[in-house]
């Protein structure tokens, strides 16, 4: 059991990252080929690859932690758009729904990201390397120079990696975003009209009302509408892959693939299908929590409102 | 991720105020799903023939380098954009990629490809032949106008004949060998195609300094005989 204790001591001093470069957890695991199986099972589960999948999971938390309430910024601010008075930004918000809505999301993320990347490298390349004389397409290639690269090309790789998860950030935000921004600006014109001519009034101006009286009360006829997109979200993180961040898909893969004995410690044969397994539970529970909540956030939001619902828990009362 | 976005957002402003010069790291760029070529190992690091080869050559051209793996069916157009400077991972040299990159010279002689199947009397003709995408086998079969289902890894084409979905799996004959003698349920067909023209490492057409580097490194393998000894020892095939 001293090897248990060892294991936390690395994981309270060092964290995830030195676990990672910890290759033998537990002691006993330097000839896995003569050890019972539950030892070898949990040697196995040990490795340093099998590391990679676990912090994937923590990727793929991190992605929705940060993609939902950047989508929902960017919904709100497309709603708020399209519904404005001002035809410009009106036409602006009607176009980012309508045009995101309709590309598939594969084209877009194969597509949207390059040019991402790309823009961003030709804009330093412009500020920072002005006596570049060579064209920046050549053939095949995009060249800028070394000094434009994002990120240089000597930066660990960590950083490529944190780059192109923020890519990936970018990208889910825009795209859930421009579904978010459907949903809300529906939702915004669900209000009764009766609850905004109150406020009118009580000589609330226009953006008194919009913050006092029409947004508080938007939310749950968003609700139903937003934890869909919450729940298609969650599933479509294997997206990742896309973008070249390997997520838990592609270990679940790798790691389940048939291992021959020359080439590792732990072979075995095709167990894509118990991996496989464990992310249909995994990705189960999580929309399962995901349900349980939203729907308190569902009855929390009904208090006082002029809805069934709302009628509904006041007689309860 | 390891790290927070915040200190990424610090160090890479970092970075761009301070200057880069040249290729002060050569990020190489590998599959990591075809052993003995390069794989994952336990302790989820690259490994192979192709990680020590690599190793080596950077340490002959006094380059810095560090692995990176890809998805082998966006390998070129990642290196084409710019994410790596090198594909190091089995690819034979043919004359379409050529068009799209540049290859350094041969590390490996034209090594045959086999058939894996699950008995010995599979018509390869008429069967269904397991390929992965991209692949010069798989070009080859669809060429003959043969009957190719493909694969987005290799071992999505191992698993398909082992559930006969396909009849036989067209690949290295190196990277089938390490199979074959494990799994007593597949066997090698008697045919061999003689497809490719050597494997070599992939850079950018506008890269020619790397490749110069890369190419006098190999040379000087090729010249000691350490070339040949890293076949050897890693059974990709004939040597030089």
């Amino acid at each position: 059991m001293g090897d248990w204790r060892d294991v936390l001591i690395v994981l309270s001093q060092g964290g995830l990252r030195s676990a990672l470069h910890f290759d033998l957890m537990f002691s006993f695991c330097t000839d896995p080929s003569t050890l019972p199986d539950v030892q070898w099972m949990m040697c196995y589960l040990t490795t340093g690859k099998h590391m990679s999948i676990y912090v994937s999971v923590f990727t793929v938390l991190l992605l929705l932690a940060i993609t939902a309430p950047a989508a929902l910024a960017f919904g709100f601010g497309g709603a708020m758009a399209a519904r404005s008075r001002i035809a410009p930004l009106s036409w602006l918000g009607k176009g980012y729904i309508a045009i995101v809505r309709g590309v598939p999301d594969i084209a877009f993320f194969l597509f949207f990201v390059i040019a991402l990347d790309q823009a961003i490298e030709y804009l330093r390349h412009r500020a920072l390397c002005p006596d570049w004389a060579g064209p920046v397409r050549q053939g095949n290639d995009f060249v800028v120079c070394t000094a434009a690269k994002m990120p240089l090309g000597n930066a660990p790789q960590w950083v490529h990696e944190t780059y192109g998860f923020s890519l990936a950030v970018v990208t889910f935000a825009i795209v859930f975003g421009a579904f978010a921004a459907n949903v809300l600006f529906g939702a915004m014109r669900a209000v009764p009209k009766a609850q905004l001519e109150t406020a009118e009034a009580y000589g609330m101006s226009p953006r008194q009302t919009f913050w006092r009286v029409l947004v508080p009360q938007m939310w749950v006829y968003a609700l139903p509408g937003l934890s869909n997109l919450w729940m298609v979200l969650i599933k479509a993180t294997p997206l990742l892959f896309l973008l070249g961040v390997e997520d838990l898909v592609y270990w679940a893969r790798e790691l389940g693939g048939i291992k021959t004995p020359r080439f590792t410690d732990y072979p075995h044969g095709d167990w894509r299908m118990w991996y496989f397994l464990a992310l249909l539970v995994f990705y189960l529970l999580f929309t399962k929590v995901s349900e349980v909540a939203l729907n308190r956030l569902m009855k929390r939001l009904t208090r006082g409102q002029a809805t069934t619902g709302g009628e509904a828990q006041r007689k309860a009362a | 991720m390891k790290n927070t976005i915040f200190s990424t957002v610090a160090l890479t402003l970092a970075a761009t105020l301070a200057m880069a010069d040249g290729h002060s790291v050569v990020r190489m760029g590998t599959e990591g799903a075809y052993p003995p070529w390069n794989f994952i190992n336990d302790a989820g690091e690259v490994d192979g023939f192709e990680r020590e080869l690599g190793d080596e050559l950077c340490t002959r051209a006094e380059l810095t380098c560090e692995w990176v793996t890809n998805e082998w069916d966006s390998i070129i157009p990642n290196l084409v954009s710019g994410n790596y400077d090198t594909i190091i991972a089995g690819m034979s040299i043919t004359d379409e990629r050529d068009e799209v990159i540049d290859f350094t010279q041969n590390y490996t002689l034209p090594d045959p490809s086999s058939y894996a199947a699950a008995s010995a009397d599979v018509d390869v003709t008429s069967g269904v032949i397991a390929a992965q995408t991209n692949t010069i086998q798989a070009a080859f079969i669809s060429e003959q106008g043969w009957t190719l289902v493909e694969f987005a890894t290799p071992e999505e084409t191992i698993a398909a004949v082992k559930n006969g979905e396909a009849d036989a799996v067209l690949a290295d004959k190196s990277f089938l060998a390490a199979i074959v003698d494990e799994d007593a349920d597949l066997m090698f067909l008697e045919r061999e195609e003689l497809i490719g023209g050597g494997v070599g490492m992939g850079v950018r057409e506008s890269d020619g300094d790397l490749k110069a580097k890369f190419d006098a490194a190999i040379q000087s393998m090729k010249d000691d005989g350490s070339l040949n000894a890293l076949i050897t020892k890693w059974e990709i095939g004939e040597t030089f």
